[in-house]
């Protein structure tokens, strides 16, 4: 009785513990990352790869993971603070990435570009999402929140289809995409000839180089390494930035607009203001997030298959894990959706594929399925591995439906972060005794 | 002085409503081009502040504007078929359906699947003959070694398979009638596993969940079938008649008789039952309806039978018109629906018809003015105009009546 006691007091403690180490959200996000890494790590070993591969496979996926973090973002201020349902992602994306394009491609390229340094780009292209943005947010946040996504998802396929139209291929590059990307800004850095691998490393380039080839990296992973750092660094630019606005009396009357608009209104806040600035900043953090996604860096592809409504889905399927609401719990969502929804299925396939031997190899499913009936299971097993993709977006649907009726807080969006600067656990009124702070918490309302 | 007073009104009018002024003023615009580009006048070429916006009229026979008007009223059939669908269960469940284009898909593969099978194996006669050959042993098994496989998969060429309104009529209707059933069977195992236990949930986590939805079918479908885009119907021997210059062939005439018989159906069904006089009280007030005794539940199974039931055989019919099919094919043309919905106000069946029409109308006859490269801004217009909608009419074009 007193050992099983005692058992279950060290586990409380131990929990304790670890919910203390935990807490920190700086924590949270490490130990994501470390795991992800571990499993992609695990991933590569299991494959046979050599150590170059695995190295490339972890920067791969983190890559992608700070890259849906950042949509993520900026779909949160939208929709978890503002609560605006904009499902228009993919097309402030496009806007982003193609103005890039178009501002600082090269004027001999074709199709031409104005040749401007590359942040001009950058800040051009945030600017033209953001002007989208506003253009689309000051007539449409009139409108009722399931109004407001058609609006939105419309305006985002409007903007894909002009992007596709031959009509304007001299300037877009149409269907084909615009081939005539800036160039990475990581190759300026490193190289004195950004257009060739092998040119001259500049000094910062020496002495990274040098130190890279240590390891065996070649200078492509090298390359996408530096990028895929320089992304993280502006994720947690973005964070921090969104963290204190989201503390600013301008994050507090966001918040105080999704928890009862009129309640805000009753209180002398011009939400409607409010709401179209939140709208225009998602709006330029979505062409950021484009910006690096597509117009430059290891993914670079300025196309409009690019910016399908799918796109705008998964981002919302990653702020849904992640809850919405929370920045961290943003970039937990997107980092978790990229690796594990999203680049771990092949994987396993494979490894499931090799561990078993599973060689067959079906042309449909009802040749998978008809062998069931003589007990043979391989055909089956073979058609889905082989149709992993297929498979993948099935389970996101399901995995959608299951995270809104079961938990749609997601991770971390139950986590209540009250509308007001100062704790209100706390009593701050001058002349109160020490003993009646319970007392004064009740007058306001007590956290959860 | 009435004509004075008219105009005074409409003076007034567009000073109050400017946005609603300058929509008017460029559909005028538009009707004038086209009517210039009929009688073959060419005025300008206008330039605007440096850039040319080309002549104003030109040449434009009448027999291609017939043309893209009847193309417009076959695909608007269409989509005014599959928006009563999706306006009934938006207005009685409230959310917007996002999986609503999926349905469409699902209806027709299955109900293609189905016409495939019949027609590839002759008809149903064979069907029968052998059917009672292999239970009592009378008779003689004609269908000798088909390949049924890519028969159901939908894999054979169809003229092989005779996908074909005039060769194989019986395995069409047939085809129709799996359609509506499946889709049926779909939607109602839907809304019993996802809908129902979040009844009473806000719209938005609603929409949400038909995006899982609506993914879900989507690339089950592309299991089952593959994700390559097929042709499905044959026109081989089809007969084909000629108005105005246009050609109208039997499928098309199939698709806008079956379409205006169903949505009269619908017509009669609300108006004349009890039941359709529910599914209205429903849609005003859903809790007043329940304290009224209307039994909510039924009436939601109803509207799920009666949506889905149509939209797929919207599905079926789209096929049988523009003979491609993929597993995308309903998705893309979700967005339209939506705009042929909003047109017409939420929860008005009528208006989905009027809204599907107009959409498919526009998205077609838009081309009179979307010539050569500009004509991908089809359907980009059809969702400009939707935008435009929502701005100065949300209730809809016809002022939100109920009707359904």
């Amino acid at each position: 009785m007193s050992a099983d006691n005692g058992a279950r007091s060290a586990l409380d403690d131990a929990r304790g513990i670890l919910e203390r180490v935990f807490a920190p959200d700086a924590v949270k996000v490490f130990a994501m990352f470390a795991g992800i890494w571990l499993l992609f790590i695990w991933f590569g070993t299991q494959l046979g790869y050599a150590d170059h591969f695995i190295f490339a496979l972890v920067r791969r996926v983190t890559f992608l993971s700070a890259v849906y973090a950042l949509a993520v973002l900026a779909l949160n201020i939208q929709w978890g603070y503002a609560g605006l349902f904009n499902i228009g992602v993919a097309g402030f994306m496009a806007v982003g990435a193609y103005s890039v394009a178009m501002l600082s491609g090269s004027p001999g390229g074709t199709p031409p570009g104005l040749g401007l340094p590359l942040p001009i780009g950058i800040l051009g292209g945030v600017l033209a999402a953001t002007a989208i943005g506003l253009v689309a947010a000051l007539p449409a946040l009139r409108l009722k929140a399931d109004y407001l996504a058609i609006v939105t998802v419309a305006i985002s396929e409007i903007i894909r289809l002009t992007f596709n139209s031959p009509a304007f291929a001299d300037v877009t590059g149409g269907a084909s995409g615009f081939d005539n990307l800036p160039t990475n800004p990581v190759r300026t850095l490193l190289l004195t000839e950004p257009g060739s691998i092998i040119s001259e490393p500049t000094a910062i380039g020496q002495t990274i180089f040098s130190f890279t080839a240590e390891y065996g990296l070649q200078r492509l992973t090298v390359l996408n390494t530096v990028y895929t750092l320089g992304t993280l660094a502006v994720l947690l630019g973005v964070y921090l930035l969104l963290e204190r606005a989201g503390k600013s009396p301008f994050g507090r009357v966001l918040k105080a607009i999704r928890e009862d608009e009129v309640a805000a209104r009753s209180l002398g806040k011009d939400t409607q203001n409010f709401k179209v600035r939140a709208f225009a900043l998602g709006c330029g953090l979505m062409g950021l997030a484009g910006i690096l996604w597509y117009a430059m860096g290891p993914r670079a592809s300025v196309v409009p298959v690019n910016f399908r409504p799918p796109l705008t889905f998964y981002i919302f399927i990653a702020l849904i894990i992640g809850g919405s609401g929370s920045n961290t719990g943003s970039i937990l969502g997107g980092a978790l959706f990229a690796s594990l929804l999203f680049e771990a299925p092949p994987r396993v396939a494979t490894i499931i594929g090799n561990r078993y031997e599973i060689a067959a190899d079906p042309a449909n499913l009802v040749q998978a399925l008809a062998p069931i009936v003589e007990g043979e299971l391989m055909p089956l097993a073979g058609f889905l591995l082989n149709n992993i993709d297929t498979l993948r977006f099935i389970g996101m649907g399901v995995l959608l439906v299951v995270l809104v009726q079961r938990r749609p807080e997601g991770l971390l969006g139950a986590r209540k972060e009250t509308a007001s600067a100062v704790s209100l656990a706390e009593d701050t009124r001058p002349g109160t005794a020490p003993e009646r702070t319970t007392a004064a918490a009740d007058g306001g309302e007590v956290d959860e | 002085m009435e004509r004075t007073n008219a105009l005074d009104h409409g003076v007034r009018y567009a000073r109050d409503n400017p946005g609603v002024a300058v929509v008017a003023a460029f559909a005028a615009l538009l009707l004038l081009d086209l009517l210039f580009k009929l009688v073959g006048v060419s005025i300008g070429p206008l330039t605007v502040a440096g850039t040319d916006l080309g002549p104003l009229g030109g040449e434009m026979p009448l027999t291609r504007v017939f043309g893209y008007t009847w193309d417009g009223v076959v695909i608007g059939l269409v989509i005014g078929l599959a928006s009563i669908g999706l306006s009934l269960t938006y207005s009685i469940l409230n959310f917007a359906n996002f999986a609503h284009g999926d349905y469409i898909t699902a209806g027709a593969f299955s109900g293609w699947a189905a016409t495939y099978i019949v027609a590839g194996l002759g008809g149903l006669l064979p069907i029968l003959e052998t059917a009672v050959n292999a239970l009592t042993g009378i008779g003689q098994r004609s269908i000798t070694d088909t390949d049924m496989v890519s028969l159901v998969l939908l894999q054979t060429p169809p003229a092989t398979a005779g996908a074909n309104v005039w060769l194989s009529p019986i395995a069409v209707i047939l085809g129709l009638v799996v359609a509506v059933g499946l889709t049926i069977v779909m939607a109602l195992v839907l809304d019993r596993v996802v809908y129902k236990p979040m009844r009473g949930a806000d719209g938005i986590s609603l929409l949400i969940a038909s995006i899982g939805v609506a993914f879900a079918i989507r690339y089950l479908v592309a299991l089952v079938f593959g994700n390559s885009r097929r042709i499905v119907t044959s026109t081989d021997k089809l007969p084909e008649f000629t108005v105005v210059g246009t050609r109208i062939n039997a499928h098309e005439v199939t698709l806008v008789v079956v379409a205006v018989a169903l949505m009269l159906g619908m017509h009669v069904l609300l108006q004349r039952t009890k039941l359709g006089k529910a599914m209205r009280a429903m849609a005003d007030n859903r809790d007043l309806a329940r304290v009224t005794g209307i039994p909510t539940e039924h009436v939601i199974r109803t509207t799920w039978i009666l949506g889905a039931g149509l939209t797929g055989a919207a599905g079926f019919l789209l096929v049988l018109s523009q003979s491609g099919l993929g597993f995308t094919t309903g998705w893309r043309l979700l967005l339209l629906i939506f705009a042929a919905v909003i047109m017409g106000g939420i929860g008005s069946i009528y208006g989905a018809i009027a809204g599907g029409l107009l959409i498919g109308l526009a998205s077609r006859v838009s081309l009179v003015w979307l010539q050569g490269d500009f004509s991908s801004f089809a359907d980009p217009a059809a969702f400009a105009l939707m935008i435009l909608v929502l701005l100065f009419r949300p209730s809809g074009i016809f002022g939100g009546v109920k009707t359904a």
